[in-house]
Parts: structure tokens; sequence; C-alpha cells
């Protein structure tokens, strides 16, 4: 890892990992990774295929466990104790295709114990879309599906943010919408951590990028530098 | 307005959620349906009884064909969560797991009652039954039944849906431990047909079982709905 990388954060951290490794039978998805991440910030997760990151995404959210070390989240050791506080958005839309966007935000806010029909509207027209929108979401595009996707991780006012690939199959428009939606969010407070492929979109907002190989953080830097942009960048590190 | 997720409000707010899927896409309904019809005109082309051998066989053959169809339902229950991983959202979230597990019980309990509400006068017509022992006893020994093969069926359908050939592990692990509760249904339904002897060993006998695979399904089901 690059000495120069920072790992020093002010306060609480938003999520403390110490030798995380995960391991799928013989293949070591993740290993020993020990970082610290600041509260309010915009951290980017960039790697090649493979590299782990939506592993690493999905330890943080709890939906997996860690094979070894620890995970604290907002300073719980079990995810489920601050679920209420953390949102997570997915590579599938974890969405219903037989429901309209507003019926499904509706249930999902139940899940957290919200009832405000006015939230979920309020939610959708944060991603662009229409909440009076009476299509299902099966016979949206992939792009709206993305969005919607995006507005049932935030319908909750979450005030930490998991995103995996949040800009795949949406047109560079929405998707610089999107970006500044997640700038808007995080200058208010939101700690956000997206996995991506498109640098490139979150170079003008990001605070810190992570490079993960192998399962492994080989490097983590300010902002993203310009080197790391191309889509090829990866494959030109080596 | 927020205010904690509780069990009856999430068991609610999902079962109407999966009331309103089903409504929209018929899954498990027409596939019950059909499957069950099937069944019934199968059998009744297989046999020609009696009025008085109807009785006695028709206790066995409407809760055989009622428990094929419950399995085709039971299927369709957790792979509408599987698509587009929405079971994450669910895990990921406060919501007590009993109320999934609470709701898809219910709403699969709902779609076998219908189902019986339609095969049984199919059977009366094919098979010309007439009860000789009261009706409303084999209504109580339907409900007794019918959350007996719901409770098992969706928690064994939850265990098995991260297997790759779920739909063949399904009824691999329900039949077996169905056995008591179907003896017990078959049984009960029988001797109220026939006027023979009591139900009421069976279906005490069917509270039990409801009872116990309810509260351990409910106990049970957090760490099921969260393996990996």
């Amino acid at each position: 890892m690059d000495p120069s990388v920072t790992n020093t954060v002010a306060a609480q951290p938003a999520v403390e990992l110490h030798d995380v490794a995960r391991h799928f039978g013989r293949f070591a998805a993740l290993r020993g990774i020990t970082a610290d991440f600041a509260c309010g910030r915009l951290h980017v997760l960039l790697g090649e295929n493979g590299a782990g990151k939506s592993t690493l995404l999905r330890v943080m959210a709890g939906l997996l466990a860690a094979t070894r070390g620890t995970v604290r989240v907002l300073g719980a050791g079990v995810q489920r104790e601050v679920a209420t506080r953390f949102g997570y958005m997915g590579h599938a839309p974890l969405l219903y295709d037989e429901l309209s966007a507003m019926e499904n935000l509706e249930y999902f806010a139940a899940l957290y114990g919200i009832h405000d029909d006015a939230r979920c509207a309020e939610a959708i027209r944060m991603v662009g879309l229409d909440p009076a929108l009476e299509r299902r979401v099966g016979q949206y595009s992939q792009g709206m599906r993305q969005r919607i996707s995006l507005a049932r991780a935030i319908v909750h006012q979450p005030e930490l943010l998991f995103l995996d690939e949040p800009f795949s199959n949406v047109d560079v428009g929405s998707a610089r919408q999107m970006t500044t939606l997640l700038a808007d969010m995080r200058d208010a407070g939101t700690t956000i951590f997206v996995v991506t492929h498109q640098a490139a979109l979150m170079e003008s907002v990001a605070d810190e990028c992570m490079v993960l190989e192998a399962g492994r953080m080989v490097a983590r830097e300010k902002g993203i530098p310009s080197r790391m942009l191309s889509p090829y960048a990866m494959e030109a590190r080596r | 307005m927020s205010a904690a997720p509780t069990l009856w409000n999430i068991t609610r707010r999902s079962l109407a959620k999966d009331l309103r899927l089903e409504w929209r896409s018929k899954d498990a309904i027409n596939s019950m349906l059909f499957f069950a019809l099937l069944v019934v005109v199968i059998f009744s082309f297989g046999f020609d009884p009696t009025a008085e051998e109807s009785r006695r066989i028709a206790g066995g053959l409407l809760w055989v064909a009622v428990l094929f169809a419950t399995v085709v339902a039971l299927n369709q229950t957790w792979t509408r969560e599987l698509r587009n991983q929405v079971l994450d959202a669910y895990r990921l979230s406060p919501a007590p797991p009993q109320a999934l597990f609470l709701s898809k019980t219910i709403g699969n309990f709902l779609f076998v009652a219908i189902l019986e509400v339609l095969m049984v006068p199919l059977f009366v017509v094919f098979y010309n039954l007439r009860s000789v022992g009261p009706v409303w006893q084999l209504l109580v020994v339907a409900a007794l039944a019918t959350w007996a093969l719901v409770v098992n069926g969706t928690f064994f359908a939850a265990l098995s849906i991260r297997t790759r050939s779920r739909e063949i592990m399904l009824p691999l692990i329900l039949f077996p431990i169905s056995i008591p509760a179907l003896l017990a249904m078959v049984d009960a339904t029988t001797s109220i047909l026939t006027g023979d002897n009591s139900p009421f060993f069976w279906m005490r006998l069917l509270a039990v079982y409801d009872v116990v695979f309810t509260a351990v399904s409910l106990l049970l089901f957090e760490p099921v709905l969260n393996a990996e």
C-alpha cells in the first residue's frame, strides 16, 4: 500500500475495518483489509472486476459476514443495531417488478417504520423521476430502475450510504444528476461509499478513493488522481 | 410519520404487498388451480367408487391433491423474493424477520384456502360425496390442516431457496415431516365423512402440530433468513 495513504480520521469513523477477510470456499475475495473511513465524506472504491469491491461493500452492510477480522459500522459491531442509519444499493435493484415505484417505496419505507407517502414521493423526485408514474418497475428501463433503487436506499434518510455500481446502465445526463445528488447529500453530512468503474463521474465530488486488487487495498488517495480516471486505469497500474 | 416497525405492522404491510403481487401476476394461484384440477380429474378417471367408497377415500385424495398443489405455491413464495434480490432489502432493514415469515404463511394459507373452496365442489360432484358427520367439523379440520401444510411448507421453502434444485428439495424435506399432519388430516376428514369414528383425537393432534411447528418456525426463521 502507498505510504502516503492517510488513514487518520477525526472523531468516530463511519466504518472501521480491522484485518477483514472474506473467503468463498478456497477463494479469498478479501485478504486482511484494515482501514477507517471518516464520517461525512464520499469514498470511492475502484478496482477491476473480481477485485473484491462489491464483497467489501456487502461485508460493510452486513449482508455477508467476514470470515476473519472485525467490522464496525457507525460504532456498532452488529450492523442490524444501526439498520435504520444506513442504506444500501446493490447490483440488483432490490425492487419488486410488479409494483410501481411509489408502491415499492411505500413498502420499503414501512420496513423502517416510515408511513409517510410525501417522503417516498420526495425520494423519487430527488432521483429525477415522477412519483405519479403508474407503470410497474418491471417495465422501466434499466437506468430508471437504478434511479428508483437509489430512491429506495435513501428513503429513510440514512447517515451512511453504500452504493454498488449506481451508474451502470444510466445515461450520462442522469448519472450527472445522481452525482450532484450524492454531493449534496455528502455536504449535508451523509457518509457515502460508491463502488464504480466510472471514476470520471465521481472526479469532482469524491473526497478519497481506494483501489482494491485481488482482495487487498493497494492504494488510498485524496480525491481521484487523474491517472485513475481512464477506464483502463487499473490495467495501466501494472 | 415515523414509528418503530412492529411485528404486526410489518406483517400486515408484507401480506398486503404479497396479495397485490399475486393479484397482478397470478403466479401461485393459477399453477395451483391447474395442478389441483388435473389431480381431481385424473383420480376420478382412475377410480370409479360407490358413494360409500367415496367417503372412505375422498379424505386421502383431497389432502394429497392439496399437498401437491401447495408445494407449487410454496415454490413461488420465495422465488418472488429472490428476483432482483429483494430479500436483501428486507435483511438490511430493521423489520422483524418473523413478520416476513408470518406474512408469507398467512398469504399461503389464503391461497390454499381459496384453492380448497374451489376444489371441494369438484370433489363433491366427481365423487358424489355426502358427509355423514357435521360439516362444521370439516371446516375446522380444513383450517387446521391447511395451516399445518403452509406453516411447515413456508419454513422449508425458505430453507431451500438458496439450494440449486429447490423445486426438488422442498418436497424431499417437506413430505416426510408432514406425514403426522397428513395422517391426522386424512383420518379426521374420513371420520367426519363416514361418521364411523370421532375425529376429535385427530383434530387435537393437528392443533398440537400447528402450535409446535408455528413456534419452532418463528424461533428458527431469523438464522434461515440471514443464511448466506
